[in-house]
């Protein structure tokens, strides 16, 4: 995650920096805060996280393309309304699909799902950047912030998963002696696991600063 | 007997913000002054009331009655919208002090995941009507209660000394979780 953020500096095409910012500089989990329901909630372990992420990336790119074609035609006051129902469609259409193909992850997320709908990142994309921009570079934006909140919640559900199963996407990765942190799967492990995330990314910010310096 | 249950289930053992990780945004945005969690919680106590009633009716009357359940969400959302901005006007109208009081608060509970969620919830469990508003009102005071607690926490931590990297949004995380492994002593409370 940390070399893409300097190729955005360097890259001379308009549309590098717009997919990339995502995935650390205006991650939406560790910088912007946003989303936070079901980054905490549905991490217990990688392949959750990986499938909410998944479903956040369907509905982001979905809503944003949708609301960068009709951004012309949609009144200003209704605007958030319609992106709403925008959104909403659009998660109906990923829950549906859910319980048809992966019914065990569907009920493992439970109404984390639907929940999706007033998940602030996908209005807060809509309205700072799909309802300005041409729909090539919302689709851009949509798709790196979504996969950097995917990229974040495999991570979280990841630490989570080790620490409290002794797996990995359900491969034993820690041998039998290692005691499972029952706490990392319960709300608790959630909330200490992400602000130490955070702390970490504050960390490494700071140290990359410092050397630029010297 | 099992409306109690509902009550203490929501406020402590679980809580929405704690156990449910429901309204986080707000709890860690509106949490720096007691004052301005108070109204927040109040604010929110208030519109999880209300939309507890309204989306129990919509789901029984329009939803199941109609057999149209994939429309759910969208309605659900429809709903809440109008009923914050509903509120909002009402407040205006009649209590000058408390619409001040509540300011930027009252528009934000749109997208406050515990409205929502509180209505999923409700629908998946298929409470009657009695019990989904009791479930509305301890999911409100139990917001309300975890918003107050982590306000009164973070006063205290402007004289605490925070590692750097761990200064603002980490700690309160931190802190939250510590707040979660708190309330999960209630779980004895209720069996279920």
């Amino acid at each position: 995650m940390g070399s893409t953020e300097n190729l955005g500096d360097h890259t001379s095409m308009r549309s590098g920096p717009e997919f990339i910012k995502g995935f650390w500089k205006e991650n939406p989990t560790l910088v912007m805060l946003l989303g936070m329901c079901p980054t905490l909630a549905v991490t217990t372990s990688a392949i959750n996280g990986l499938t909410m992420g998944l479903a956040v990336v369907f509905v982001l790119t979905g809503s944003s393309f949708i609301v960068s074609l009709v951004r012309g035609i949609v009144p200003k006051q209704v605007r958030i309304p319609t992106f709403i129902v925008i959104i909403a469609t659009f998660v109906t259409m990923v829950d549906i699909f859910l319980k048809a193909f992966l019914l065990d992850l569907s009920k493992a997320l439970g109404p984390f799902i639907p929940l999706i709908v007033v998940n602030c990142i996908i209005l807060g994309r809509a309205e700072a950047f799909a309802s300005k921009n041409t729909a090539l570079m919302s689709l851009l934006d949509a798709l790196g912030v979504s996969l950097g909140f995917t990229a974040t919640l495999v991570i979280l559900g990841g630490v989570r998963e080790v620490l409290g199963m002794r797996t990995f996407f359900g491969m034993k990765v820690l041998s039998e002696g290692f005691e499972p942190w029952i706490i990392m799967l319960l709300p608790p492990g959630a909330f200490i696991t992400l602000g130490f995330m955070l702390g970490a990314k504050n960390l490494i910010d700071k140290k990359r600063k410092e050397r630029k310096e010297h | 007997m099992e409306v109690i249950l509902i009550f203490v289930s929501a406020v402590l053992v679980n809580n929405f913000v704690l156990a449910y990780f429901l309204g986080i945004c707000p709890f860690l945005g509106v949490s720096e002054k007691i004052e301005s969690a108070v109204s927040m919680g109040f604010a929110v106590t208030f519109v999880l009331t209300l939309s507890s009633a309204i989306t129990w009716l919509i789901n029984h009357y329009i939803l199941i009655a109609f057999n149209v359940p994939f429309l759910e969400y969208v309605s659900f959302i429809i709903v809440i919208a109008a009923l914050v901005q509903f509120v909002e006007m009402f407040i205006r109208k009649t209590s000058k002090t408390l619409y001040d009081a509540l300011g930027i608060y009252l528009p934000l509970i749109t997208t406050n995941c515990a409205i929502l969620g509180l209505a999923l919830f409700g629908a998946l469990r298929e409470y009657s009507f009695i019990q989904n508003i009791v479930f509305g009102i301890g999911a409100g005071i139990g917001f309300t209660l975890a918003l107050v607690i982590m306000a009164g926490i973070r006063e205290d931590l402007e004289l605490a000394d925070v590692p750097e990297p761990l200064k603002g949004a980490a700690i309160t995380l931190i802190i939250a979780g510590l707040l979660a492994l708190a309330f999960m002593g209630f779980a004895g409370l209720i069996s279920a």
